[in-house]
């Protein structure tokens, strides 16, 4: 990124590809669908407000999916909530992606073997880009999961999208 | 009131609709009355002036194996004394009067007792299932219930 | 919103607009909901004339899980996960439920630090409250404020046991950890820096215009539908009754420490409206620190665990026991049959009872206002729905 700060005060030419040009705007703006599941929802608070700022990475919540780049689930998705979440995911344009926040939304946490009305994973609903283990994932964690969904977007390619 | 003078005012208002006093329980004691007198009951608790329950702090079904119990715990304000009381009904048969007329309160505790427990509510307004989806099958705090495999095509089980 | 099978202006008439009633949901991905829940609207125009809350989009199975747990002490973990903003307060509701079935005294230092533990919750737990309800309000500044303080309680909380938000702290017969050396100074030191920003707190919200102009007068619970609800904490506290169970059922040393309970006064409104209620919590944040101070200051060294048998066997009895939690009465009902693990338990969450008076408290309401009555409910959506 800091390729490119302050290079625009008097004219100049930059060669870049066309996909790092698209990549580097995309991983700066992941906009983030408002939307708290459970416990890491808090934790996903702490991680917007003040002292962790998630905001400086360019994570702006946002209230409608319509206009969001990746959905943090942040914690336990129920059987009954399960079939909202593949709504709401159907909902976001593409490219889109998915953190999985704590291990609830991973493999169902502390809920996997009792849990009659809890989904093993959010997995089972919708593709996941990157796992944040945890219960719940300090917003420090996030921050790192984060910056790995960063490093996906960078390397991805307009021709060809990595799996 | 006591606890003992609770229990004997209402032997002496209801007669054989309480079943049962048990006052050297463990921990807490508590009352057990037939399920048809449980809303006059608790209107009578409530309004009785010596008692003034107007607090019900919790109600809980409970599966005795054979039997469903409903545990209303109340409270006074006024006079800051509690009391437990109980109704137990037979597992094929569990319906209990709602006393939904006297504690607005009982409303959502009885719909999860329905909920979890299939415990059915004689008179309840809106008796539908609150936590579970709508079309859940079976009540899971049973102790004979089973998780079932699939719920709308997701796997249950891990 | 307002549907009209008028082409003209109704007015131009001289006729009353003619409306229909239509159905809004509300959730469960909605900003202001808290969480997982969807409210069902019936509206005529901006007019809410019914509110049918649906819940369970978390629920848990917690009571199951506590029947499946081979001792009482497993059960702590997910008692921390129903109320996770207030982990420590419920914590300590079923610790004082589970040392009521098995007949356990607590040491006394343990009492105290529960209870330093359990206040600094209320006030982490009231920040979140306060700042979230600024920010269904339109108000997003209070919140950066109100989360850079909890994060010093939630320092203070990681330096005693290790964790920022569920912490397994509170042992049946005890602590897991005693304090570390230094932390009394640290609580010491925090009490001494919130005080200001509290005051710095009502000068940015509480009595700020545009707060009072949306929250006061709106959103009123009477008395007596309070109490009929079973409604507690600072939502029946706000309505004029005073009654907080730390002083009317006292349990573990809240007996010994001397504050006073708030309530409200329909300061800015009628009793009982949403400023009322928030108030309320600001005035517990500050009696709060009160608490701590004094805690802080009694108290005694000593062991942090009772000495107990390798494997806890009561007799088949049950309890209930109830605390005041950040949000209200906490109760558990432990069924025990005599085995080693419990029976039954049953949580009895406030926010899961004041949400049920929301039907009532919001008809008649403005689509905006219901927004407002329902952040100033304070819910917890882990606790609706266990």
């Amino acid at each position: 990124m800091g390729l490119l700060d302050k290079q625009f005060e008097k004219s100049n030419v930059m060669v870049t590809s066309l996909d790092s040009l698209l990549n580097w705007a995309r991983l700066s703006s992941l906009w983030q669908m408002q939307f708290g599941l459970a416990c890491c929802a808090i934790e996903m608070m702490a991680a917007s407000a003040s002292n962790f700022d998630m905001m400086r990475f360019g994570v702006i919540p946002r209230a409608t999916p319509r206009q969001v780049d990746v959905m943090i689930v942040s914690g336990t998705v129920t059987l009954k909530m399960a079939s909202r979440i593949k709504r709401l995911y159907d909902q976001m344009p593409e490219p889109r992606y998915v953190l999985s926040m704590g291990s609830c939304a991973n493999c169902g946490g502390p809920y996997w073997e009792h849990g009659y009305h809890v989904l093993k994973g959010v997995d089972r609903v919708i593709p996941v880009d990157v796992y944040i283990p945890g219960c719940p994932p300090r917003p420090e964690a996030l921050i790192e999961g984060l910056m790995k969904l960063q490093e996906k977007v960078r390397n991805e390619s307009l021709a060809k999208k990595h799996a | 009131m006591t606890f003992q003078e609770i229990s004997e005012n209402l032997q002496k208002k209801f007669g054989d609709a309480v079943v049962l006093v048990k006052a050297d329980a463990a921990v807490d004691p508590f009352i057990v009355v037939a399920a048809q007198s449980v809303c006059d009951i608790a209107l009578h608790l409530r309004e009785d002036a010596a008692m003034q329950f107007d607090y019900l702090m919790c109600l809980s079904g409970v599966d005795r194996k054979g039997t469903f119990e409903v545990v209303y715990h109340l409270a006074s304000m006024t006079h800051k004394h509690k009391l437990v009381l109980k109704v137990s009904v037979p597992a094929d048969r569990p319906e209990v009067p709602t006393v939904e007329s006297v504690w607005k309160t009982a409303n959502w505790h009885e719909r999860e007792a329905y909920d979890l427990f299939g415990i059915i509510f004689t008179g309840h307004p809106d008796l539908r299932r609150i936590l579970l989806p709508y079309d859940w099958e079976g009540y899971p705090l049973r102790k004979d219930y089973e998780t079932p495999e699939f719920y709308n095509g997701m796997r249950v089980p891990y | 919103m307002i549907e009209t099978h008028h082409s003209q202006p109704a007015t131009s008439r001289g006729t009353t607009l003619r409306t229909e009633e239509m159905i809004l949901n509300m959730g469960p991905q909605h900003p202001s909901t808290h969480g997982v829940l969807r409210l069902e609207l019936v509206v005529d125009g901006e007019i809410v004339v019914d509110v049918i809350p649906h819940l369970g989009y978390l629920h848990r199975c917690f009571e199951k899980h506590a029947e499946q747990m081979s001792n009482y002490q497993q059960v702590v973990p997910y008692v921390d996960r129903m109320d996770y903003v207030s982990s420590m307060g419920n914590e300590f509701a079923y610790v004082v439920a589970a040392e009521k079935l098995l007949k356990i005294q607590v040491p006394e230092r343990v009492d105290y630090i529960r209870v330093i533990m359990a206040e600094l919750q209320r006030i982490a737990s009231h920040q979140i409250a306060i700042g979230t309800y600024g920010i269904d309000i339109g108000a997003f500044t209070p919140f950066l404020f109100l989360f850079r303080d909890r994060e010093r309680i939630l320092d203070l909380f990681e330096e005693a046991c290790g964790a920022r938000l569920l912490y397994n702290y509170f042992w049946i017969g005890g602590l897991s950890h005693d304090l570390p050396p230094g932390w009394v100074e640290k609580a010491k030191a925090f009490c001494a820096y919130l005080k200001p920003n509290i005051v710095e707190l009502n000068g940015l919200l509480t009595y700020n215009k545009i707060f009072i102009e949306r929250t006061a007068n709106v959103g009123v619970l009477p008395k007596d539908v309070a109490i009929n609800y079973a409604c507690s904490g600072p939502m029946l506290r706000a309505s004029g009754v005073n009654w907080d169970l730390r002083r009317d059922d006292p349990y573990s040393v809240y007996d010994k420490i001397e504050w006073d309970v708030c309530v409200g006064r329909g300061e800015a409104g009628t009793v009982g409206d949403c400023w009322d209620r928030n108030i309320v919590r600001v005035h517990e944040m500050e009696q709060s620190l009160r608490i701590i101070e004094q805690a802080l200051a009694m108290l005694p060294e000593g062991n942090v665990q009772a000495a107990l048998p390798k494997r806890i066997m009561p007799v088949a009895s049950e309890a209930y026991a109830r605390t005041e939690a950040p949000r209200g009465e906490l109760g558990f009902y432990i069924i025990s049959d005599g085995t080693g693990s419990p029976y039954r338990i049953k949580a009895r969450g406030p926010s899961f009872v004041n949400l049920s008076v929301i039907t009532e408290i919001s008809r008649g309401a403005m689509i905006a206002d219901l927004v407002a009555i329902l952040g100033s409910t304070d819910i917890v959506l882990g606790e609706v729905d266990r």
